[in-house]
């Protein structure tokens, strides 16, 4: 099971490092010999008929890795910690790998949206949150992306996710979001 | 897509305006139950607003308020709801008067009053006139030394006859305190009932007659009085971000005034009414702007790679209060309204966020957290004296009634978000609880002329 999983994910991972080039393979029918002609002057010999094309299955069209299920890009939230909106070192390479997926395809838009958790005044806890979502941008602009093609708002802490009052709720809730548009 | 049906808007009708047919919601119909024998005739039952007195004021005035004479059932009782404004601003313990009605016209016993304890005596009489009006008259009596002190008669539609009774309360107050009442102003605020249902809504300062200005599927907050009353400015998400609105109470009519990429918050009014301050990140982090109530002419007051926000003038137009954390931490600072350097004004503590200048200028609440509990402080500007002025622990939203004497806030007891009142002495408490949601984001609206 392991395997298999390890199988898929470096495939998947051959994709996205290739940038998916792949084609797809025609079908050429093969050609018809005609029958029944009148004797005509020495006809020039007949051309070799190509090979004929080995039929297969083509394969699956390129996969966005957006939308790849197990890739890097499935996920899209950003944590922090308490009153801060410094971005923690375990989520650096997934804002990069944004980052590039935004460069390598120019007609993608992206917003981030910045999210508190509960305690704290609601215009202040607004900011915060617009901190969390620019901290994100910054990193995406190391990597390249124009600052233009990156919207960043924020929700405070007006649309929770996790409604809890537990620190566990309140994790959840300190949070930045990848959306694409 | 199909986008949710966006925030509808209602036209505010106050009573004292021309009126088009305003119905309540059945979800917001509150009125004020004080636990005494407020007998509310002939108004179909709407869901009630409690409010409970928990702490009183160092200095109460004593006071008998008798049931007014009337000459058949008024829809309102006038003498009840004077009884439950004066207590309401803890400077006043009532003195029982018992059920006998007593007239402006009739002849009174000061010295009786005065043994039962009553310092002064209100009385008065509602009558029906033949246009379907009413005549109400009342009368202040000092029993102490033995004089009127105050009379005065209305006449007023039914649908004024709440406010004729907050008028009274209104004199009675400003006889004995000296200071301007505010029982017939209004309040601003937000009830959250659900997580895809929010509403902007406008009450007498009692909680009656609660109105709905804004119905939407998103959060509303910040909600803003202009200082003239006319308009409220917000922040609503209705487009999935933070956008400012001017709302115009009279019509329902509404202006995206700001609008930018990136999140638009923060609106308050300048003392002419003319302009606002809003907190836009349009053009990097938070800042400060500045921009005319019709969204023109955007200005910017601060630049600097720290947070700036909850931007509130002083009365008298001369400074801009604000959040920073400029220094580290959020912190109060102020900076002249025309512009110029920022200076700092609170020190103690590692946050303290929501400025609100009183009226005369000489206060500044805030909200103030420490070891985790979210309070409410004031500042004396002058002496540079701090004190906390709640008791609760979970404190929002600080406004200042427009005499400066009371502050409304929200918090959350029990789980639910309520509103509270609290005198800027610490003495006087009341907490104020609906019977549906989560109530927030008060905002006290200015005297009524």
């Amino acid at each position: 099971m392991r395997s298999m999983r390890i199988l898929f994910t470096a495939s998947a991972t051959a994709l996205l490092v290739s940038g998916c080039a792949s084609t797809k393979l025609e079908e050429k029918p093969a050609p018809v010999v005609e029958q029944s002609k009148p004797p005509a002057p020495a006809p020039a010999p007949a051309p070799a008929p190509p090979p004929v094309a080995k039929v297969e299955a083509p394969p699956p069209p390129p996969v966005d890795p957006l939308n790849d299920p197990v890739g890097v890009l499935a996920k899209r939230s950003v944590y922090f910690d308490f009153d801060k909106s410094l971005i923690k070192v375990d989520y650096q390479p997934l804002i990069e790998a944004h980052g590039r997926y935004l460069v390598e395809h120019n007609a993608r838009q992206v917003r981030i949206e910045g999210n508190c958790d509960e305690r704290g005044g609601r215009e202040y806890n607004l900011a915060l949150g617009q901190r969390r979502a620019d901290a994100v941008r910054e990193r995406m602009e190391l990597v390249g992306v124009a600052a233009a093609r990156i919207e960043t708002i924020s929700f405070g802490k007006e649309k929770p996710k996790a409604l809890g009052h537990d620190e566990a709720a309140w994790a959840e809730d300190r949070r930045a979001d990848i959306v694409y548009r | 897509m199909n986008r949710p049906k966006a925030a509808s808007c209602h036209p505010y009708n106050p009573p004292a305006m021309p009126k088009t047919c305003a119905r309540p919601t059945r979800f917001s119909s509150l009125i004020l139950l004080l636990g005494l024998a407020a007998a509310l005739m002939s108004r179909p039952a709407p869901a009630q607003m409690t409010v409970e007195i928990t702490g009183v004021g160092s200095q109460q005035y004593p006071i008998a308020v008798a049931a007014f004479k009337t000459d058949s059932a008024a829809p309102e009782d006038i003498s009840a709801i004077v009884r439950a404004d004066l207590a309401r601003s803890g400077q006043f313990r009532m003195v029982e008067a018992g059920d006998t009605p007593v007239a402006e016209d009739e002849r009174v016993d000061l010295p009786q009053w005065r043994a039962r304890g009553a310092d002064t005596l209100a009385v008065g009489s509602v009558s029906h006139l033949a246009d379907g009006r009413f005549d109400i008259r009342y009368r202040l009596y000092d029993s102490v030394r033995n004089t009127q002190i105050d009379g005065i008669s209305y006449v007023a539609p039914p649908a004024e006859l709440r406010l004729t009774a907050h008028r009274i309360a209104d004199r009675i107050y400003e006889k004995l305190t000296g200071d301007k009442g505010v029982f017939a102003t209004r309040i601003a605020y937000v009830v959250q009932f659900s997580r895809t249902a929010y509403e902007l809504q406008i009450a007498d300062a009692d909680g009656a007659n609660p109105q709905t200005a804004l119905r939407s599927r998103e959060p509303i907050i910040s909600p803003i009085w202009s200082p003239d009353g006319t308009l409220l400015a917000y922040v609503s998400f209705e487009s999935h971000k933070p956008v400012v609105y001017v709302h115009a109470l009279a019509t329902g009519a509404r202006t995206a005034v700001a609008n930018y990429k990136g999140s638009n918050s923060a609106p308050a009014f300048s003392a002419d009414g003319k302009n606002l301050a809003v907190v836009l990140t349009k053009d990097g982090n938070s800042e400060i702007y500045l921009i005319g109530v019709d969204g023109s002419n955007p200005r910017r007051l601060t630049t600097n790679d720290a947070i700036d926000t909850e931007p509130y003038f002083s009365a008298d137009g001369a400074w801009i209060y604000f959040t920073s954390d400029r220094g580290g931490s959020p912190q109060i600072y102020r900076m002249p309204a025309a512009g110029g350097d920022a200076q700092r004004v609170t020190f103690t503590g590692d946050y303290n966020i929501s400025p609100r200048v009183s009226p005369d200028g000489r206060l500044l609440a805030y909200v103030s957290r420490r070891n985790d509990l979210f309070q409410i402080e004031v500042l004396d500007i002058a002496l540079n004296q701090e004190l906390t002025v709640t008791d609760t622990v979970r404190d929002e939203s600080p406004t200042f009634a427009p005499n400066g004497r009371l502050l409304l806030y929200a918090t959350e007891v029990g789980g639910r978000g309520i509103l509270a009142l609290a005198s800027t002495d610490g003495r006087a408490r009341a907490r104020i609880t609906g019977p549906n949601g989560d109530i927030r984001e008060p905002c006290w609206g200015p005297l009524v002329k």
